[in-house]
C-alpha cells in the first residue's frame, strides 16, 4: 500500500489531455471505475485509446467495471524518489477480469504481503480533492 | 568480398572522457567527441555531409555545424525513445549513405546525466511528459525506469522461479570488464559477489548493482561508404546490419498490456531481421554489448535475440562463465552501461567497433562479429559488425 508523508508534498496528479480525461472524470463523479470498450467490436482498452486497436473504430464507450482482477505483478520501492511517498511502498499491475491491465497500489496491505496473483478488488481513493485514484483491496474468500 | 551488405563501415570513434561531474555543457562534450573522431578516421571536417543523433540531446545539429563549419549537410535526422535510439543513429546513416543521401555520417550523443538539471533516474517533475502511460502511472508512485523495469522483471522472476542474487553476474562481469579498461568510471573499483547481495534494494526485486551509472560524456562515431573506408587509420568495421525496432502495443518503458510481458516483443522483432540482414545466426556472433541499464535485461535480450530458449536466460548468465572474455559470448567487454558508463548505449557501439579493430582493453580473439543492442523496453534498435 502507499502511504503519503505528511510533510505536505503533493504527490503527481494524473496528466489528462483530451483523450483520456474522461477515464479521471467518470472516476471522480460517479465513484466508479469505468473501462473504455469498443461499441462495434466489444474489445476493452486500457489505459484510454482514441481508436479501436482490434477493428480501427472510433465509436468507443465507457461502461463500468466489476474492478475485480488478481495481480499480475508489483514493484516496492525502499529508495525514494520523490518525497510525497513513504518507503518502502508497492505499486501493482492488476489483470483485471475484463481483460485490461491497470497500475495501482493496494489499500489494505503492506507492502511485503502483495503476491502475484492475489485476487483483488477496486475501491475508489479520493486522494486528491477535484481528483480521485483507482486502488485496491484484498478479496477474501 | 564478403557480404554484399556490407556497403557501409565505421570509420572513427571518438570521445570525452567518462566522468560524474564534467564541468562543461553537453555542446562543448558533443564538439569535442566530434572532432576527436574525425582525427581517429583521418578524414577532415568538411567530408561530413550527414549527421545523426538522439532527440533527446541538447546538442542541437544547428550548433555544431555552426561551429565546426561543416560546409553542407545533405542529410540529418534524430532518433527517438532514449538509449532505444542508439543502434538506430547508425542504421539511419546507413540508409542516409546506401541510398546516396550522404557519404559520410557523424553519429553522437552527448549526456550529463550525472551533473545535470535532468538526470534520467529520478524524478523530475519538471520531464514529465504528457503521454497517456505516464499519466496513468505517475499518481501511484511508478516513477522512474528502475521501477518500470522491475515490473516486467517481478513477473519474469515469478514465471521461471528466479531468486535474488540469481542477476549479480551480469553485474560482476560487466565489473571485471572495467576494472580492465582505463577509461570506465569504476576503473579501480572492484565489486565482489558479497558486495552486490548486500547494496541496498533500490526498487524490489532490483538492487542498486542491477542498475547502470549516472555519467557525463559523449560519443561520436562516424559512418562512410565502404569504398572510402580502405586506406584510413584503422580497420574498418563494416556494417552487416543495422535496424530498429517497434511493435505493436508498446509503451515508453511500461508496455504492460501485452499478453507476455516478460519478452522483449521488439527486440524479438528486430533480432530476426538483423540477423537475416547479416546472413548469419546467433551463434556465428563473436562477442556482444546489450544493453545493460539494468541487469535482468541481459537474460531477456539472450532470449528475444535467439541465443537462448525462453526462460534460459539466467542460467546462461549464472557463474558468469559463458559470458567471460573466455566464455561462449563474452559480453560488454568495456565494463558496459553499468561499470563504464551510461553514454546512453553510444559507448557501447564505441566498444563493439573496438572489438573488431583490435583494440578493446578486453580484447577477444579472432573477431568476425560483433553485436550492440538498444535500450530496452521502448522502440530498440541492434547493429551487427563484421572485420574482413
Ligand atoms: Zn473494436
Amino acid at each position: 500500500m502507499v502511504k503519503y508523508s505528511e510533510v505536505g508534498v503533493p504527490t503527481p496528479k494524473p496528466m489528462m489531455s483530451q483523450d483520456t480525461e474522461k477515464f479521471w472524470r467518470l472516476l471522480q463523479e460517479e465513484k466508479q471505475l469505468h473501462l473504455q470498450k469498443c461499441n462495434n467490436c466489444q474489445t476493452y482498452s486500457h489505459p484510454p485509446r482514441v481508436v479501436c486497436s482490434n477493428c480501427h473504430s472510433f465509436d468507443l464507450g465507457w461502461v463500468p467495471s466489476e474492478g475485480k482482477g488478481v495481480i499480475h505483478s508489483y514493484v516496492i520501492y525502499h529508495r525514494s524518489v520523490h518525497p510525497g511517498f513513504k518507503t518502502p511502498y508497492g505499486v501493482i499491475l492488476v489483470e483485471l477480469e475484463e481483460g485490461v491491465r491497470i497500475i495501482s497500489n493496494m489499500v489494505d496491505c503492506e507492502p511485503h504481503e502483495i503476491e502475484i496473483g492475489m485476487p483483488v478488488e477496486a475501491v475508489v481513493d479520493q486522494v486528491f480533492e477535484d481528483t480521485a485514484l483507482v486502488k485496491f483491496k484484498r478479496i477474501n474468500n | 568480398m564478403g557480404n554484399p551488405k556490407e556497403k557501409t563501415a565505421i570509420i572513427g570513434l571518438g570521445a570525452t572522457e567518462f566522468s560524474q561531474n564534467c564541468g562543461r555543457s553537453e555542446l562543448r562534450m558533443a564538439l569535442e567527441a566530434i572532432l576527436d573522431a574525425v582525427k581517429d578516421a583521418g578524414i577532415k571536417v568538411s567530408d561530413i555531409d550527414g549527421m545523426v543523433n538522439y532527440s533527446m540531446d541538447t546538442a542541437e545539429q544547428i550548433e555544431v555545424v555552426r561551429q565546426l563549419g561543416i560546409p553542407n549537410l545533405s542529410f540529418f535526422s534524430k532518433a527517438p525513445y532514449g538509449g532505444g535510439g542508439s543502434c538506430a543513429t547508425i542504421a539511419h546513416a546507413v540508409a542516409a549513405i546506401e541510398s546516396g543521401m550522404a557519404n559520410t555520417v557523424v553519429c553522437y550523443r552527448s549526456i550529463r546525466d550525472a551533473s545535470g538539471p535532468v538526470t534520467y533516474g529520478d524524478f523530475e517533475p519538471t520531464r514529465v511528459s504528457q503521454d497517456v502511460y505516464m499519466g496513468m502511472n505517475h499518481p501511484y508512485g511508478l516513477l522512474t525506469p528502475v521501477s518500470w523495469v522491475a515490473m516486467f522483471a517481478q513477473r519474469y522472476n515469478h514465471k521461471y522461479g528466479i531468486k535474488d542474487g540469481q542477476l549479480a553476474h551480469v553485474a560482476l562481469v560487466n565489473r571485471e570488464n572495467a576494472n580492465r579498461n582505463p577509461k570506465a568510471i569504476f576503473h579501480s573499483r572492484s565489486l565482489s559477489l558479497d558486495e552486490y547481495m548486500n547494496s541496498p534494494i533500490n526498487v524490489e526485486p532490483l538492487r542498486r548493482h542491477d542498475c547502470c551509472l549516472s555519467t557525463d560524456g559523449a560519443v561520436a562515431i562516424i559512418v562512410t561508404r565502404a569504398d572510402l573506408a580502405k586506406d584510413l587509420r584503422h580497420k574498418p568495421a563494416y556494417i552487416s546490419g543495422a535496424i530498429q525496432g517497434m511493435s505493436t502495443n508498446g509503451e515508453v518503458m511500461t508496455s504492460y498490456a501485452r499478453e507476455d510481458i516478460t519478452v522483449l516483443h521488439e527486440v524479438e522483432a528486430y533480432g530476426k531481421k538483423l540477423f537475416e540482414m547479416a546472413g548469419i545466426t546467433p551463434k556465428e556472433i563473436d562477442v556482444a554489448q546489450f544493453y545493460d541499464a539494468f541487469s535482468p535485461l541481459v537474460p531477456m535480450q539472450l532470449e528475444a535475440l535467439g541465443f537462448v530458449g525462453k526462460g534460459e536466460g539466467v542460467d546462461y548468465i549464472e557463474g558468469g562463465h559463458r559470458i567471460r572474455p573466455d566464455g561462449e559470448l563474452p559480453i560488454n567487454t568495456s565494463g558496459g552501461l553499468m561499470s563504464e558508463g551510461y553514454i546512453h548505449g553510444m559507448n557501447l557501439i564505441a566498444e563493439g567497433v573496438r572489438q573488431v579493430r583490435g583494440t578493446s582493453t578486453t580484447q577477444i580473439n579472432d573477431i568476425e562479429y560483433s553485436l550492440v543492442t538498444g535500450g530496452l523496453g521502448v522502440p530498440s534498435s541492434g547493429l551487427i559488425l563484421r572485420r574482413r
